[in-house]
């Protein structure tokens, strides 16, 4: 069986929905020498700011049990950097682009919007709200607060190229989800990506002090999968002809199955690379397998077919 | 470079055997075993594959041998609950490897004399690179410590492969009580030294690089930092280091190292973010920094 893995995201269409989470692959280079970086549907580069950026102390991570704790602070080269050197090495290897972009404020967001989406061979921009905004008193991110939220989305949308997707990473942090992502809608995002990692803190007890740098980190893996399911379910339901790529301790190719039948239309591997460098070709192989012995012909079948099956007695 | 890269595969355990506090896994990797050059590591999946402990380990490569067409050795000891796993496993069973992955030590054109410094299992990667100076006619001379006499690594292999081989440990138990630096500059006078190298814990290396400095003497370090990833992805086991061109960057061990030129290790800002590397707080870089960024290799 010939089965079509392509899926679409907004104006972009990709051959397959297994792509990577921002953070999590670089630009695709240091992954590709496990696997060819063209197979699957996208690399989501590493979120990129105008400056670069040293990122914070070290200790930068923590294993928890079926996750981890971390806190990298961003860093990274910079946008002249990144398109220079790192978004040319991905496009000339066959690889498709989901660039995440992070700012500190409306006017840095504004330019790298201008500046990637006008980079040739770019499939979408990813917004990293996860920032901290420099207006709030309290030094909240931007996605804490669906207003600051929506500006950003705005300012973005504005500022890219038109035909050039833009997805709004959300948070599972936040009062409702579902107001979050109807924000980011209404302030003409074209997709949402979800979940962002969730503030956690593991303290060593022999120390008694917290095991990342700064005390808080962000919570990955398996861990917080059911959380991600969860957001994805609600926010399909709620809006369901917005595109989400669904992320949140992926592993295998049933992982991605779970996400789509909740209703994502892609799924990002976040990090399950650092456990297993060739991870997104096995969980794409494994996805393909998983829909030939359903007898699902098309990848676009499954999106929210949980919705559709009931939610059970 | 792809040929050279590391790769991914399930290895059969060979054995698992105590080496005084330590374990020993050799396992059948010959992908592994023909790239592999001295001061490379591997990580190891631990707890299977459903297992909620997500992270692999790394282990520098302690040996490697063309047996069963390419075995890979490395040592632990048990710390927690991946390497009390690993302790537990039995021959024929399963291990997902990766590697060999960082940087390997640079080696002298010329038979120079070497002296090799290990702290504990950090001695561990120093056994390949002894092999591979003494291939090219180099001298080597071991210095090696730890805390007591079972922590002291190999000592009998030390003494055949090396010229001279002297031990230290903090309690007195074994050779001479106190750290390697108490005895490293006495063995560079008398042997000659021309280069050193170094494995173990970051003040080790930080005091092994100031007495190799006085005695003018260049230093390779091997850094010993935790990881997530391994392959360069993560971003968490990044020092602070300075390049050629004077600029301080926050590079990763595991793909920028783990060897390092040791006067180039900013050992007092390990841990920090230092106000003057590229991208710290308040950073104001020039367009020539700038102009080099992109210019640099990345893994």
């Amino acid at each position: 069986m010939n089965t079509d893995l392509r899926i679409r995201l907004g104006p972009a269409e990709l051959p397959n929905p297994v792509v990577t989470a921002a953070g999590c692959a670089g630009a695709g280079r240091e992954l590709a020498r496990f696997f060819d970086i063209s197979t699957i549907g996208a690399v989501t580069t590493k979120s990129v700011m105008l400056e670069p950026h040293a990122g914070r102390p070290a200790p930068r991570m923590a294993e928890t049990p079926s996750g981890m704790l971390s806190t990298t602070g961003m860093q990274g080269p910079g946008v002249d950097v990144f398109l220079q050197r790192d978004l040319p090495w991905l496009l000339s290897r066959g690889g498709r682009a989901i660039v995440s972009i992070a700012g500190t404020g409306m006017g840095e967001f504004g330019e790298l919007a201008r500046r990637v989406s006008e980079a040739d061979g770019v499939s979408a921009i990813e917004v990293n709200l996860a920032c901290p905004d420099p207006a709030d008193p309290g030094g909240r991110y931007f996605v804490d607060d669906p207003a600051s939220a929506a500006a950003v989305v705005s300012t973005v949308r504005s500022h890219a190229r038109s035909d050039v997707p833009v997805l709004a990473k959300l948070s599972a942090d936040v009062p409702d989800v579902v107001e979050l992502a109807t924000a980011c809608v209404e302030a003409r995002a074209d997709g949402l990506s979800m979940i962002n990692t969730v503030r956690g803190m593991a303290i060593d007890t022999r120390t008694l002090r917290p095991a990342v740098a700064g005390g808080i980190g962000g919570l990955s893996g398996p861990a917080i999968r059911p959380l991600a399911v969860g957001c994805v379910y609600r926010v399909h339901e709620a809006l369901p002809d917005v595109p989400i790529v669904g992320m949140g301790g992926v592993r295998t190719g049933e992982d991605a199955v779970e996400f789509m039948a909740a209703g994502a239309s892609a799924v990002a591997v976040g990090t399950t690379n650092f456990s297993d460098p060739s991870a997104c070709a096995r969980v794409l192989r494994q996805f393909t397998e998983a829909l030939e012995s359903r007898g699902v012909e098309r990848a676009v079948d499954l999106v929210g077919a949980a919705h559709r099956s009931g939610v059970g007695a | 470079m792809s040929d050279n890269g590391p790769v991914q595969i399930r290895c059969p355990v060979l054995n698992v055997r105590r080496v005084d506090a330590y374990y020993a896994i050799t396992v059948v990797a010959p992908g592994v075993a023909e790239r592999f050059r001295s001061g490379q590591f591997v990580t190891v999946g631990v707890g299977g594959d459903h297992s909620s402990t997500l992270l692999r380990r790394p282990f520098a490569i302690h040996d490697v041998k063309p047996d069963y067409g390419g075995t890979v050795e490395f040592l632990f000891a048990v710390r927690g609950t991946g390497t009390a796993w690993l302790s537990e496993r039995r021959s024929r069973d399963l291990l997902d490897v990766v590697g060999p992955l960082g940087r390997p030590f640079p080696l002298p054109r010329d038979p120079v004399n070497c002296v090799l410094v290990g702290g504990g299992s950090g001695s561990a990667p120093l056994f390949p690179l002894a092999q591979a100076l003494r291939r090219r006619g180099c001298r080597v001379d071991f210095v090696l410590g730890a805390a007591s006499s079972d922590r002291v690594f190999s000592a009998i292999t030390a003494r055949r492969v090396a010229e001279t081989a002297v031990f230290t440990t903090d309690d007195g138990s074994f050779g001479t009580r106190g750290q390697v630096t108490d005895v490293l500059g006495r063995v560079i006078e008398e042997a000659r030294s021309d280069a050193v190298y170094a494995c173990g814990p970051m003040p080790m290396l930080r005091a092994v690089t100031a007495v190799a400095g006085e005695h003018g003497v260049p230093v390779q370090v091997s850094v010993e930092e935790t990881m997530a990833c391994g392959t360069g992805i993560c971003m968490t086991c990044v020092i602070p280091v300075v390049g050629e061109d004077g600029v301080t960057r926050m590079v990763r061990s595991c793909v920028d190292g783990p060897v390092f030129r040791g006067e180039r290790v900013r050992f007092d800002d390990v841990g920090s973010i230092p106000f003057d590397a590229l991208g710290a707080p308040g950073w104001k870089g020039s367009k020539a920094a700038r102009a080099a960024e992109s210019a640099r290799d990345i893994a």
